[in-house]
């Protein structure tokens, strides 16, 4: 039986020499991750369901990012109820104001993830540590609870789409603008249950930042996982982070794929997704003028290190629009620190954007730059559903780091490249 | 099981961010939720919802966020199933695992529209266009599941 990457992670891990698409196994897993708004229900299943030990102390992680730091009494309450059950059940990783970043920058940065691994997280987009050559995978609270309790978790064995990418990015493209181009061609089903693998002689002029936005948002394709090969940048990346032994799996040459869509780096361009899905992409050669009321850069999409040192290449002597509210979130505490010791963070405020300590905060519309009605935002996010980040009539567009620092200096959708 | 009910439209791609916007998460209370479910894509829902009524839907029924209280929105409104062209895959499985039931079917169904569906034989009625149409039943693996009430009292068996 030949098989993909990912179905040969799933059958490694259920104990099986292979397993075909769409069949159901049970699976041992490396990791379980829950966070303040997900895990407070997996915490009520658990107990409801009378469970006393964790099935592994040190393979749980609870990163307290999404509400946090608290926004109200509610969420206060929401977070003390996960920090008492890290501390009853002697859970290694939970991460807290202070140590806490966004959840899928934060594992990958802290090792917690390597190549090999099988990952859930009642998060969808914990299909982001495919990039380090892992299946990983969204779940709901129940799920959770169970990978707790028991460290196993059911899986339909997905079929999969091929992505072979060739060439190299231009200058101010880069993986938020892969990603939202191949969303756009395929839409926002269309790998719905499937592996996304993406594969070719084009991986390896992708910085791990780039892979990792690119699997991030498997998930607005309906994809159950996306995953890299691991290559020689995995492997540093790996090495530089973890003391975990990563496990290297590699598709069979005739694995079964659904479709294989060749994608050429070199002729993407600066894309950008409008209201109210994450497939409505435009480029620039088909712009109106849009102007915005507020930019948001950061996220689990792109709230890294290479996507803040970006927009402040673009933002570097220059101010942002004053009608734009401009705000900057590092994903990580680490990420925070070396964008200070870099002296981005000076760039950015001098430029007259606000920076914030790492949360979820606006993409989701929980705090920290909520939109009014009829306002606009341009955003590093991840989804533009309607309501997405406030107002159920303000809008969301999707955006690289490169577009996203544009706009705020002009104050409507702007290509970096006519800057 | 054979459920009857009233149908409540909606069309493809409903969002778990429509059927409970993100900025009620501050709680995991099931009823203090319901109070918002499906606030921003119809603000009449929670007045004219009656137990029993079944919630229909498009394609990519579920899409977006992996919270579990989408479907926990649900089913505390009084909804006794969700038809859907396809489910996202984490609404497909949270919804099992919670024991929400939920169907594949593509057949034509209206708002206000009445159905009965039969489980046991797969079958969807449309009693108010004298229709009919069969759904896949489920593998044997999530019928223990949904048979066994939820995923956590189905482990002993399924491990």
């Amino acid at each position: 039986m030949q098989m993909t990457m990912s179905q040969k992670i799933l059958a490694a891990h259920a104990g099986r020499k292979s397993v075909s698409p769409g069949e159901l196994v049970m699976a041992n897993l490396d990791l379980v991750l829950g966070n303040d708004i997900t895990a407070p229900v997996a915490i009520n299943e658990y107990r409801k369901a009378g469970a006393s030990c964790v099935f592994d102390c040190k393979k749980i992680a609870l990163v307290m990012d999404h509400f946090t730091p608290n926004k109200d009494i509610k969420a206060a309450e929401q977070t003390k109820k996960v920090r008492e059950f890290a501390a009853e059940k002697k859970i290694e990783n939970f991460f807290d104001v202070g140590t806490m970043g966004i959840e899928h920058a934060l594992l990958p940065e802290r090792g917690l993830v390597v190549a090999g691994d099988l990952v859930i997280g009642a998060d969808s987009h914990t299909c982001t540590y495919g990039a380090l050559g892992a299946f990983s995978t969204g779940v709901g609270s129940t799920d959770m609870a169970v990978g707790m309790a028991h460290g196993k978790g059911w899986f339909k064995v997905p079929r999969a789409m091929k992505f072979n990418l060739h060439g190299s990015l231009p200058k101010w493209v880069s993986g938020k603008d892969v990603i939202l181009h191949i969303i756009g061609k395929i839409g926002v089903d269309g790998a719905l249950y499937k592996s996304m693998e993406f594969t070719g002689p084009g991986v390896s002029s992708l910085s791990m930042d780039d892979r990792l936005c690119i699997c991030n948002m498997a998930i607005e394709a309906g994809a159950k996982n996306g995953i890299f090969p691991v290559d020689d940048a995995t492997r540093k990346y790996m090495s530089e982070h973890s003391k975990k032994t990563p496990v290297e799996f590699s598709a069979d040459p005739d694995a079964d794929y659904d479709e294989v869509m060749d994608i050429d780096l070199s002729s993407l361009r600066s894309t950008v997704a409008f209201p109210h899905l994450p497939s409505n992409t435009r480029t620039f050669d088909d712009m109106p003028v849009v102007p915005i009321d507020q930019v948001v850069i950061g996220s689990c999409t792109n709230g890294r290190l290479s996507d803040l040192q970006v927009a402040a290449r673009i933002l570097k002597g220059r101010k942002v629009n004053p009608k734009v509210r401009t705000i900057i979130f590092p994903a990580t505490q680490k990420i925070y620190l070396d964008a200070l010791r870099q002296g981005l963070l000076e760039i950015f405020v001098e430029a007259g954007a606000a920076v914030s300590t790492p949360t979820c905060g606006p993409c989701l519309g929980g705090h920290m730059g909520i939109l009014a009605k009829g306002e606009r935002a341009v955003a590093t996010t991840n989804r533009n559903f309607v309501g997405r980040m406030g107002h159920p009539e303000s809008e969301v567009y999707l955006a690289s780091p490169e577009v996203a620092a544009a706009s705020a200096i002009t104050g409507v959708i702007t290509d970096p490249a006519t800057l | 099981m054979k459920i009857t009910g009233k149908v409540i439209r909606y069309g493809d791609n409903v969002d778990t961010d429509v059927i409970i916007p993100a900025r009620y998460l501050n709680t995991s209370n099931p009823k203090e939720l319901a109070a918002h479910c499906m606030e921003d894509l119809d603000p009449t829902f929670v007045k004219r919802v009656k137990a029993g009524d079944i919630m229909v839907g498009g394609v990519n029924f579920g899409c977006g966020s992996s919270r579990e209280h989408a479907p926990i929105v649900i089913k505390e409104s009084g909804i006794a199933c969700v038809v859907a062209k396809s489910f996202a895959r984490i609404f497909y499985r949270n919804a099992i695992n919670i024991g929400l039931p939920i169907v594949e079917f593509s057949g034509e169904i209206d708002e206000g529209d009445k159905l009965e569906i039969d489980f046991d034989n797969g079958v969807i009625r449309n009693l108010s266009k004298n229709t009919q149409g069969d759904f896949p039943p489920f593998p044997g693996f999530l019928q223990k599941i949904i048979g066994k009430g939820g995923l956590f009292p189905a482990m002993e068996e399924l491990k």
